[in-house]
């Protein structure tokens, strides 16, 4: 449906237009009328004749509609001098009229606080649209510095200042417009965002070098720093293992999908677990380098190590993972994370049944670890943890589910035979 | 549904209407660049418009060749190019270069601009400085409104939600107040007017403004109550998981514009194949609304009937088969076809879901929106992105985290975001400012006393310094009060007793009988006490903003006509399916019949994928 306030139209038609739109205004509306009365025939009535009425109430004569009263009226140009009751149109037309409109009335807007009245009117009305063409004509016709002192305390105004200078790519008024308001933080992140758009890595890693000085938070601060330190080391590792692709074992068993740079913290760990794994912390790409470099968590590390030498089935590695944090010579297996978990990770990866069987044993849990067990077919250790539980009744219906004659079968029937058992059902 | 609902229910406008307007207005424009023409339209302008208009109508208005804008050099021939776009500077420009392009190879052609639903001075301002304003044409296609199903209308502007909510540009209030004086000039009067949010308020008013002129005779109405709501106003709802089949369809597949591409593991071929999901679809519609633990009995059930209705073959004479084939058969193997579709879809979804142990997932969820096991919840949303498990997932997680709990204790707020950057790249600081200030993820603020000595100070100096300090407060961090309200308006059920998920007793089906979704919520207290009075408390929770207005539909507020049922919800920022099901429910338990006009149709993935800064 067309808009059914030829005010309106008139902005977007206004007699700049016409040398390609229409001929004259009242062409113009005749025309406008035509496509109304085309679309509206299936919907609304009268509205012809309104038309005509409304082209009268641009000049502001008519009588007050309704109400508004939480608009205060204002000191300001004639047309506004009126509560905003008496507007026979509404305040965003009004406005457009004012910016766009048959005269060119930006041309009387030259003092500041007409300027700054304008802006406020435009911000009252609640229309963006007009708000941000305002904020064009102000981007003009002032200073920066003007205009963003304006702006400190105009806090609507201000951001959809901000978005429009997005929205264009004005990166750099952005920049120095963030500055003067004290917004540093702000600006920090609004060039550290830059980099996104480098492609070439190593002018991307001159980049984020400079975006360490920048203002941020201390805690962002070190995070930028990491990503410069990130980027840095995957230009020197993938450098190194392009050339050792053709060359070395682990490379020509599982060629790379990828190449390493602008990946993650947490992938480039993985990675340095898939193809450096046990390389001497001194080297750059070595995983203990990587995690004191990054302070990665004990527990991400283990999780990234077992997932990748797992990936690899190098179950000899997982296994030195749970033990090798045991100094006092003790054979018990250790994990900063639940051993279901373990089971999980594993089994994602393939994990043949003896290892699984293993962990799936140490959970702690009775209950999960019987469930677990039943999913993976670790029998053995189903039977003992019943046979533990003296739960004869059980025991009798997982032999319903083991293949007959099986291994794990006998061991059912051996132990269903077996007297000496006090089952407690 | 398996549940007793009110049968008098009223019936639908019929919102065809609206597409046969957009379609003619769009004609109208094509005629207004008369002789061929090649035609460029906007990506996501594409599926819209092939929902009211299709390339044979273009045709026939000389439109000669199509193409998508995708910002690249173009190779047309034609003399005349119109461009269909959204009110995009980037596309502006990119239309200002060819236009520049065109000039410098001396090449003449005429050009013209179609903005949908409207200009933007900005744009305009684009071609002024471009040098070749003037050499383009401009106009404008209002087409504010898709009707995406029976009750379900979408403004289909994605980035109403950033726009607004994180950018703070109000470009789209009037947009959005037009398509309300639309709506109100074709199915109004309406009588009442309820709303909450600040954009809400401001679309209201832009609606009014628009409204005065030409508000006189008033043709049958067709919809008594508007309810506006923000997006702001709830954020836990779409964050959740959905589990209602329709929702989860958009989770997992994602819906476009009312039509889903189901890949090769659901419709068991080689191919992938697009599916209009509405209410034309039979069997989508008696599952759409259903908890997806219902679905695989009721779909296991039509296959029975549908089994029994082709077994009637059986023993037929010719005559009967004849009748048979030529009545029945073609409807049965319609409905063969989307029931195999709609298998193959929950079979794969299930396989899905089963793969990332959804059950955990949904524990932690409802573990969060009940308050229960928060350091539980923390160490597996920590696992969660320890292991780099889908990106958005942690980061819905960490978001119904800081929700639920008010913003998160700064040492877990740091640690957390620590290691989200090393899990899924730095470059994510940016993700956490935009949610920081959206107060999606925040941290909780030194001596979370603040609403406390909001209170007190308020009590001791008058309102206009109250308002200033509220300003100054909630500036620091927005608030959302989610346990407050959750208590207030009983949104989680006290104990997790046995909820039958067949037979829902109220709206937390939705959320397998955990959560009353929010937003819902309040337009069902609003309705019933026909307006905010005995909700004060509420209000001031969600930072007020509320509204009750006369809509301009006359005086008559006792009026029991059918219209009066029927109750229009406006999201400004998007809703969810899980949304729109719950509605549906409210209605039917309540004899209203609810039609939902959101900017966009919007779910987890979409709302966060909006705070990306790398995407945009």
């Amino acid at each position: 449906m067309m808009r059914s306030k030829p005010d309106e139209d008139d902005y977007w038609n206004s007699s700049k237009f016409r040398a390609f739109t229409f001929d004259d205004d009242d062409d113009e509306f005749s025309t406008l009328k035509e496509s109304k009365r085309a679309v509206n025939s299936i919907v609304v009535d009268d509205d012809d004749d309104d038309d005509e009425d409304d082209v009268e109430k641009v000049s502001w004569s008519g009588e007050p509609v309704g109400t508004f009263p939480d608009v205060p009226s204002r000191s300001f140009a004639p047309e506004l001098r009126k509560p905003k009751a008496e507007y026979k149109v509404s305040k965003p037309v009004l406005l457009v009229n004012l910016v766009k409109g048959r005269a060119y009335s930006f041309e009387t807007f030259r003092s500041l606080k007409d300027k700054m009245l304008l802006l406020d009117e435009a911000v009252h009305a609640n229309d963006g649209n007009v708000i941000t063409a305002v904020l064009i004509f102000l981007k003009k016709s002032l200073s920066k510095e003007i205009l963003s002192r304006e702006l400190t305390s105009r806090e609507i105004a201000l951001r959809h200042y901000i978005h429009y200078l997005k929205e264009m790519g004005e990166q750099k008024s952005l920049v120095e417009l963030l500055k003067s308001l004290g917004r540093t933080e702000d600006m920090a992140l609004l060039q550290y965002k830059e980099h996104l758009n480098i492609k070439d890595e190593v002018r991307k890693k001159e980049y984020l070098k400079a975006c360490i000085g920048l203002p941020f938070s201390p805690e962002d601060a070190s995070h930028v720093q990491d990503h410069y330190t990130l980027l840095e080391r995957q230009i020197i590792i993938e450098a190194n293992d392009k050339q050792a692709e053709n060359k070395v074992e682990v490379f020509k068993k599982h060629p790379r999908k990828a190449s390493i740079l602008n990946m993650p913290i947490i992938t480039t760990l993985y990675y340095s677990c898939f193809y450096h794994y046990g390389e001497p912390e001194g080297t750059f790409s070595s995983p203990a380098n990587i995690r004191s470099t990054f302070k990665i968590s004990e527990k991400q590390y283990f999780l990234t190590v077992l997932g990748a030498r797992a990936k690899l089935k190098e179950w000899f590695d997982v296994d030195r993972l749970f033990t090798a944090k045991n100094w006092f010579g003790y054979t018990k297996k250790k994990s900063p994370i639940g051993f279901h978990r373990v089971v999980d990770i594993l089994q994602k990866n393939n994990a043949p049944v003896q290892v699984l069987q293993e962990y799936v044993s140490l959970v702690e849990d009775t209950e999960q670890k019987i469930s677990l067990a039943q999913k993976y077919k670790c029998h053995d250790i189903v039977i003992d943890t019943y046979k533990d539980l003296k739960d004869r009744q059980q025991l009798i219906i997982y032999q319903g589910k083991v293949e007959r004659n099986s291994p794990e079968d006998r061991k059912i029937q051996d132990l269903l035979n077996n007297t000496q058992i006090r089952w407690k059902n | 549904m398996a549940h007793s609902s009110r049968k008098d229910a009223p019936d639908l406008p019929d919102f065809s209407l609206l597409k046969r307007i957009a379609r003619d207005q769009l004609i109208y424009l094509l005629e207004q660049l008369p002789g061929k023409k090649d035609l460029f339209i906007e990506a996501d302008l594409m599926s819209p418009l092939d929902r009211i208009a299709n390339v044979t109508t273009l045709k026939e208005h000389e439109v000669d060749k199509l193409y998508k804008v995708d910002h690249k050099p173009i190779y047309s021939t034609s003399d005349q190019l119109c461009f269909l776009i959204r009110p995009r500077i980037q596309t502006v420009k990119w239309i200002a270069d060819i236009v520049n392009a065109d000039k410098a190879a001396g090449k003449l052609r005429s050009y013209k601009i179609i903005f949908s639903p409207q200009k933007f001075y900005a744009c305009e301002a684009v071609l002024e400085e471009q040098g070749i304003y003037g050499d383009v044409s401009t106009d404008e296609w209002a087409f504010h409104l898709l009707p995406l199903d029976d009750d379900i209308i979408s403004l289909e502007l994605p980035e109403f939600f950033r726009d607004n909510f994180l950018g703070g540009d109000q470009r789209w209030v009037t947009t959005a107040g037009s398509a309300l004086h639309l709506l109100h000039s074709v199915y109004g009067p309406f009588s009442k007017a309820y709303g909450i949010g600040r954009c809400a308020k401001m679309v209201y008013e832009s609606w009014r403004e628009q409204g005065k002129e030409g508000e006189k005779k008033t043709p049958q109405s067709e919809i008594g109550t508007v309810f506006l709501v923000d997006r702001d106003v709830d954020f836990v709802t779409p964050l959740c998981s959905q589990v209602v089949y329709e929702g989860l369809v958009d989770d997992i597949f994602r819906i476009k514009c009312g039509s889903v591409e189901f890949t090769p593991d659901v419709t068991s071929s080689e191919k992938s194949v697009k599916v209009m999901l509405n209410s034309q679809d039979k069997v989508f519609g008696e599952i759409r609304n259903e908890h997806f633990s219902n679905v695989f009995g009721l779909l296991s059930q039509k296959a029975r009937n549908l089994q029994t209705a082709y077994d009637r073959r059986r023993g037929m004479d010719i005559k009967q088969m004849k009748t048979f084939v030529s009545e029945e058969l073609k409807g049965l193997k319609q409905e063969h076809h989307l029931l195999s579709l709609h298998i193959g879809a929950s079979e794969s979804m299930m396989k899905r879901k089963t793969k990332q142990d959804f059950q955990e997932l949904l524990k932690t969820e409802h573990s969060l929106l009940e308050g229960f096991e928060i350091r539980e919840c923390i160490s597996y949303i920590e696992e969660h992105i320890n292991r780099q498990v889908s990106m958005i997932e942690s980061l819905r997680l960490l978001c119904l985290l800081s929700l639920t709990e008010n913003g998160l204790l700064p040492k877990d707020y740091r640690s957390l975001k620590a290691q989200y950057l090393q899990s899924y790249g730095t470059e994510h600081l940016l993700t956490f400012a935009n949610l920081r200030q959206l107060g999606l993820l925040v941290e909780q603020q030194a001596g979370e006393t603040l609403t406390v000595m909001e209170s007190k100070v308020g009590k001791l100096v008058n309102d206009k310094t109250v308002g200033k300090l509220t300003d100054a407060f909630s500036s620091l961090a927005k608030k959302s009060n989610f346990r407050a309200l959750s208590k207030r308006l009983a949104l989680v059920p006290k104990t997790m007793e046995e909820y039958d998920l067949r037979t829902p007793r109220d709206m937390a089906y939705i959320f397998s009988g955990a959560y009353i979704p929010l937003s819902c919520k309040l337009i069902e207290q609003v309705l019933e006490r026909e307006g905010w009075t005995g909700l004060e408390e509420v209000t001031r929770l969600l930072n007020g903003n509320e509204f009750v207005g006369s809509a301009g539909g006359g005086s008559e507020t006792g009026r029991t006509t059918d219209s009066q049922r029927i109750i229009l919800v406006m999201f400004l920022g998007g809703c969810s399916y899980s949304e729109i099901s719950a509605l549906r429910f409210l209605g039917k338990e309540k004899g209203y019949k609810f039609i939902v006009v959101t900017t966009a149709i919007i779910n987890a993935a979409r709302l966060l994928e909006a705070m990306l800064d790398n995407y945009g």
